[in-house]
Parts: structure tokens; sequence; C-alpha cells
């Protein structure tokens, strides 16, 4: 992966997409073969399919919790926070607290809670599978966005086809048992997506060509 | 409205049995002995006030003292077992094997120990150790009840062993550990009530003692006069710890 890049893990439920994530993260060890990570301690985040906030802290104490964990001061800590929240939108629900934020707003939190240690690689497991529709494509462009900023790589999975080619630079399909990278796809268009992506031939053409990698790969394992 | 139904219902339906118990009482002319009237009861309370208030109150500080004292010893054990798994299924078996033996079977040993002038410690002793185990499992249970993605962010972000348990499984432990202690607190007052029958004296004079007593001399509305004010305290003390778990909750949440 090079620095910035962006991409997508699509794949048959069970084929080791999380997993492929936590090998990422340095969660777990490889029962055989090495990860090579780049990025040192502290340079990657993570955000799960669902917000993952503690409930007993406040939106701004959620997201100062990795900068204070790694020792940084709490003024300091919160500071950070408080731009972090900024930037994803939610500068006035410091003091909300999880149960109090929908489920898009506590994503979004997640998401400052990530982006506040400026990580250089972002990894994403299925973040918007639990959001609704429009809720989901405003966050894919909202990401699109703190990303030309940040300039992390990521990498995310997705159940979704549409939002793999609507997000990634590069799509990988895996494939199961045993789970490993069957294709990729490149998808040729500048990032962040210009209005109306979706409706253009090349996005239907590029989608086209990772559900037919999918149906291959599920008939495969099948 | 719905309000008022849910107090006006069971006022009426306990009216409506008391009304029946007093007609049947009077019509099949049973000896009061056997079963007093509730106006005969009622007299009984009214009657023997001052020394219930006295004996209830009793009972409640040796049940909230037994209480405090298993709160503080579960906590810190199930904080200590919780640190270490090899200690923890060290001390499963003993701490279950307290759980489900009767407190009665041991009250025995418990007054033989505090001996025959401080009935009142063997009381808050037993209710200590009945009060023991929802606390303890509430606590360690607690303290593994934090999301497990959390813990993973935890891992990425490479927090210590202290910082886990104090910004992570602590926190995520309150909401089992207040009901291992509204458990507790209703536990505490059985185990009271049954560890001052077992102790049999009117050492400790609580309200199983003014049962006891009244019982001996075939006094039944004396009987049915303590009764109703345990089961009113006991009451009350669950309604004040649900309050309480309630708030607690809505301040640990924030809603």
């Amino acid at each position: 992966m090079s620095d910035g890049e962006i991409v997508a893990l699509v794949g048959p439920s069970g084929c080791g997409k999380s997993t492929a994530l936590r090998l990422l993260a340095g969660l777990e060890t490889p029962t055989r073969g090495r990860t090579r990570l780049a990025a040192g301690r502290g340079e990657t985040s993570m955000v799960f399919q669902a917000a993952t906030l503690a409930p007993w802290l406040t939106a701004l104490a959620n997201v100062a919790l990795p900068l204070e964990l790694a020792g940084a001061p709490r003024g300091e800590a919160r500071r950070r926070a408080a731009q972090a929240l900024q930037r994803v939108g939610l500068g006035g629900s410091q003091g909300a607290r999880p149960a109090q934020l929908s489920g898009g707003m506590a994503m979004r939190v997640a998401l400052a809670r990530a982006l506040v240690t400026a990580p250089r690689v972002l990894l994403l497991d299925e973040p918007f599978a639990a959001l609704d529709e429009i809720t989901r494509r405003a966050l894919a462009d909202d990401l699109l966005l703190l990303w030309q900023v940040e300039r992390a790589a990521i990498v995310f999975v997705t159940h979704s086809v549409e939002e793999a080619v609507y997000m990634a630079a590069r799509v990988v399909v895996m494939t199961c048992g045993p789970g490993r990278a069957a294709a990729q796809i490149t998808v040729e268009a500048p990032l962040p997506r210009p209005a109306g992506f979706r409706a253009t031939p090349l996005f239907r053409h590029a989608a086209e060509a990772v559900s037919a990698e999918l149906a291959l790969v599920m008939g495969a394992s099948a | 409205m719905n309000r008022l139904e849910r107090v006006l219902a069971p006022v009426a339906l306990i009216t409506l049995l008391l009304l029946l118990w007093e007609t049947v009482c009077r019509a099949a002319r049973i000896p009061a002995f056997l079963l007093p009237p509730p106006s005969q009861v009622a007299a009984a309370l009214v009657e023997g006030a001052p020394s219930l208030a006295l004996a209830a109150w009793r009972t409640l500080s040796m049940a909230l003292l037994a209480l405090a004292a298993a709160s503080l010893f579960a906590s810190s054990v199930g904080l200590f077992v919780s640190l270490d798994r090899t200690v923890e299924n060290a001390v499963r078996p003993l701490a279950v094997g307290l759980q489900v033996t009767p407190v009665v079977a041991i009250a025995p040993l418990f007054v033989i120990w505090a001996g025959i002038d401080h009935p009142g410690r063997a009381i808050v002793a037993l209710a200590a150790i009945v009060a023991f185990f929802p606390i303890y499992s509430g606590v360690v249970t607690g303290l593994k009840s934090a999301d497990p993605d959390l813990e993973r962010l935890f891992d990425l972000y490479g927090a210590g062993p202290m910082q886990r348990l104090l910004r992570l499984r602590m926190p995520a432990a309150v909401p089992a550990m207040l009901e291992g202690h509204k458990v507790a607190a209703g536990l505490a007052v059985i185990g009271a009530v049954v560890a001052e029958f077992v102790a049999g004296s009117g050492g400790a004079q609580g309200l199983a003692w003014r049962i006891l007593e009244a019982g001996n001399r075939l006094q039944t509305a004396r009987m049915f006069a303590a009764i109703i004010v345990l089961a009113v305290m006991a009451g009350l003390l669950h309604f004040a710890f649900q309050a309480l778990e309630a708030r607690a909750l809505v301040w640990w949440r924030g809603r």
C-alpha cells in the first residue's frame, strides 16, 4: 500500500476481512507469515462497525482518550479533541454522551477519535454498516473530504460493492478457504468523487467488475 | 391517569382482600389465635408501633451494616480476583460454595463464634455472607463486561494494565455493580432475619425476635403486625435501592 491510498476489502462473510484489518492493526498475530507495518505505534487508528464509544464519557472525552492514554496532558488532549470534533462537524456536541447521539453522530465521534492522533493508516471495519442509506452516503462523502486534508492511508472492509467502488481507489476482492485476495479492481476517477459520480458509466463498470469477481468467488466457495 | 391507576389498582386490591379477610373471620368465627381479623392486626400495629419501629430499625441497621461490609469486602475481592485468571478460577468454587450453602445451616456456627452475649455480631456477619455473592459476581462480571472492540482500541493505543483497569474496566463495571448491590440489599434483610431466628435469643431485639416472641405467646395479631412491618420495610428498601440504581445509571450514561 502506498501513502494516502484508499483500499476497500470486499468478499463473502467469514473470509477474514476483519481479521486482515486486525492483522494490519497489529491486534492479532498471524498463524503463518508476517505482517509488514510501516506505521508505528500510535500511527494506526481503527473504526468498528459500531461506534464503540465509552458510554460514561462525553463525546469530547471519548475523542481525547487515545491522546490521554498516550500520555498527552489533559488540557492539550481536550483541545485537540475539540478540533477533531469540529472537523467531523460536531463542534457543538462536545458535552453530549453517546446515549444522546444519533447513530450517524456517534459514528462521527468515532471517526474524530480515530483522526485525533493524526494516523498514517486508518482502518475501518464495516464502518457504516449499521447506518441508514442517507447517513451512510453523507458520511462517505465527508470521509473523503477529511481524507483530502488528512491524507491517511485508508483500508476499509465493506459488504457494499457500491460503497467500495465509491470510496476506494483500489478494491480488493477476497475469497474464502483459505482467505486470500482473489482480484483487484482499480477505480480510475478523482477522489473525492465528483458530484453525480454514482451515475457515470465508469462507476457502473467498476461496480459490475467487482460484482463479477465476487460472483466468481462465491461460486467457487459454494 | 396512568400514574394514578398504578397507585390505585394495588390499593384497591389490598382493600378488597382485607375486607374479605375481615368478613370471613367474623362470619366463620375463626379464633383470633389462628387467624385474627385485619382490624385486630391494625390494633396490634398501633399499640405496638413504638417497639415495632425500634425493632425495625435494629433489623434495618444490622442489614445495612452487613451490606456495607459485604460491599467493601466483595468489591475488593472481586477487583483483586479479576486481575488474574488463575486466582479467579481458584476463588470461584469457594464463592459459589458460600452462596449455595443455606444461611440457616451455618448460622448456629456463627452464633457460637460470636458468643452468646453478642448475637448482633453473628447476625451482621451472616447477613454479610448472604449479601457477598451478588456484589462479588456483579463486580467480576462487570469488570469483564467492557465492549471487546473498546478493549481492542485500548490495545491499539498501547494502554497499560493500570490504564485499562482505571479507564475502561472499572467504569464499565458500574451497571453490573449497581445491580449486584440492589440484589444484595434485599438479601441482607433476609439474611439478618434468618440469622436472628436461628440465634433465637432476644439479644438483638430485631423484628424476627418480635415475631418469635409473639408466636411463643400465641399472640397471632402481633405476629402479623411484625410481619407487615418487615414486609413494608424490605419493600421500601428495595424501592430505595431501585431508585438509587436508576439515578446512578442516568449519571453513568448521561441519560
